[in-house]
């Protein structure tokens, strides 16, 4: 029976018979992971809470025909402890464990994703910022990382140097006067200045913006989410904003 | 593949919860070896149960009545509520026997990656009984585990202002599992040791 040992953060679980449940994963080395975890929902189980949504663990499995099964879970961060305590944190991450999960399908840039994942993770827990900024900054830079740059300075039709008025989401962001396109939005400049923020992870620009401004690039965000990840990412809809904008 | 209704029990066997093919099969071969009788017993006992169990209209329990036993029972302390995610969740209270209150049923938890929200829940309706009834203290005995946590936590947010106590299992349940496979001993303490999180 083949082995291995990787870091992986918990994505999401599902149920499996009486007792078990299905683990996927976001393992630094190896990319998307299936795993079983034997009698997890016992409360008198080994595993405790560390194969939770949100979990960073010290993971090893052996390889199956479809699934792999968890031998060893080891705690690194148990981020997804302290974020459950905040609500707004806490349907934060669930859009980013989404995102994350869909992204791994393609299965390129795993590390950078994965990194990506464990800061933003590691920011809910610790409350570094809004819940909020920080799911949007994590959102732009997931998407960049997976190979869809949006550009909020410079056109991202021709490159002419910015700052423009339009954004196009075809296009990939800003677009210049004579790339604008019908169809094209008109946000405020404030908001192309915290959408760059977000994207370049300039957080005292960031956590300085007004609750409007936020609100305007938070719809923009997850726009251009929606416009490259077929279905769609179901938990945005439902991700808390009321205290934080 | 089997003949015709043989497959067809197996397959429909194999669509409840927790059943793979392999069990299916094998309860399907137990029920055509077993007596009669027995099996006489089981498919009514299915058909009378979707007949006649329905959800209480107070605290989503499940029920034979308009309401539950439990609502329906006057021995029990009408001022507190304890809030569990599942009517299997009453079931392994009552177990504990420390509870002397009645229910309220959410219906499961949040868990925005199945695209469940507080609205796919009943808290509307918890919030309507603590206008309507005359409810001292609520206790929250959501699953101790991520989700269960964090519905706790957004019906804390959403209690804050209603003035009512406000309390939560202890934390001596362990964390990660279910409250129903929770011993019935650990989960008393952790009802009789909750711990108060807001005061009227
Ligand atoms: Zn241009
Ligand atoms: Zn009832």
């Amino acid at each position: 029976m083949a082995t291995y040992r990787d870091v992986a953060i918990v994505l999401r679980t599902h149920k499996l018979g009486e007792t078990d449940r299905i683990i996927t994963m976001l393992a630094r080395g190896r990319g998307k992971v299936r795993a079983v975890a034997k009698g997890v929902r016992r409360t008198k189980s080994r595993f405790g809470s560390r194969l939770e949504p949100g979990m960073l663990v010290d993971l090893q499995c052996y390889e199956g025909r479809s699934l792999d099964t968890v031998t060893q879970a080891e705690l690194i961060a148990p981020y997804g402890d302290f974020i459950a305590r905040d609500y707004a944190a806490y349907t934060a991450s669930a859009a980013m464990l989404e995102t994350a999960d869909r992204l791994a399908e393609e299965g390129q840039a795993v590390i950078q994703q994965f990194n990506l994942l464990a800061g933003g993770l590691a920011a809910l827990a610790g409350q570094a910022h809004s819940p909020g900024l920080i799911l949007d900054s994590y959102l732009l830079r997931a998407v960049a990382i997976a190979g869809w740059a949006p550009s909020f300075e410079s056109c991202a039709g021709c490159g002419a140097p910015g700052p423009h008025r339009a954004f196009n989401l075809a296009s990939g962001g800003a677009v210049c006067s004579s790339c604008r396109t019908p169809g094209s939005g008109a946000p405020r400049p404030e908001t192309f200045t915290l959408l760059s923020a977000l994207l370049t992870a300039d957080w005292p620009v960031a956590d300085a913006s007004a609750p409007e401004v936020r609100r305007e690039a938070t719809g923009l965000v997850a726009a251009y989410v929606q416009w490259h990840l077929e279905r769609g990412v179901r938990s945005l809809r439902l991700v808390d904003r009321s205290e934080t904008v | 593949m089997y003949e015709g209704v043989v497959q067809d029990l197996i397959d429909e066997l194999g669509r409840l919860p927790g059943i793979g093919p392999k069990s299916a099969q094998r309860i399907a071969f137990h029920l055509l070896a077993a007596d009669p009788a027995d099996v006489e017993r089981l498919a009514e006992v299915l058909k009378v149960v979707k007949a006649k169990v329905r959800f209480c209209e107070r605290c989503f329990n499940v029920a034979e009545g308009p309401e539950c036993r439990i609502c329906a029972d006057p021995r029990r302390d009408a001022r507190l509520l304890c809030v569990v995610e599942e009517p299997k969740d009453v079931m392994a209270m009552e177990k504990a026997r420390e509870f002397k209150g009645r229910y309220h049923v959410l219906g499961g938890a949040i868990d925005p990656m199945e695209g469940i929200g507080p609205n796919d829940l009943h808290v509307m309706e918890l919030l309507r009984r603590l206008t309507d009834e005359n409810i001292d203290e609520v206790l929250i005995a959501t699953n101790p585990n991520i989700r269960g946590e964090a519905t706790a936590a957004y019906l804390i947010r959403q209690l804050r202002d209603v003035g009512v106590t406000v309390s939560r299992l202890a934390s001596g349940l362990p964390v990660g599992g279910d409250l129903e496979y929770a011993d019935e001993v650990t989960l008393g303490r952790a009802i009789e040791g909750r711990k108060v999180l807001q005061h009227v």
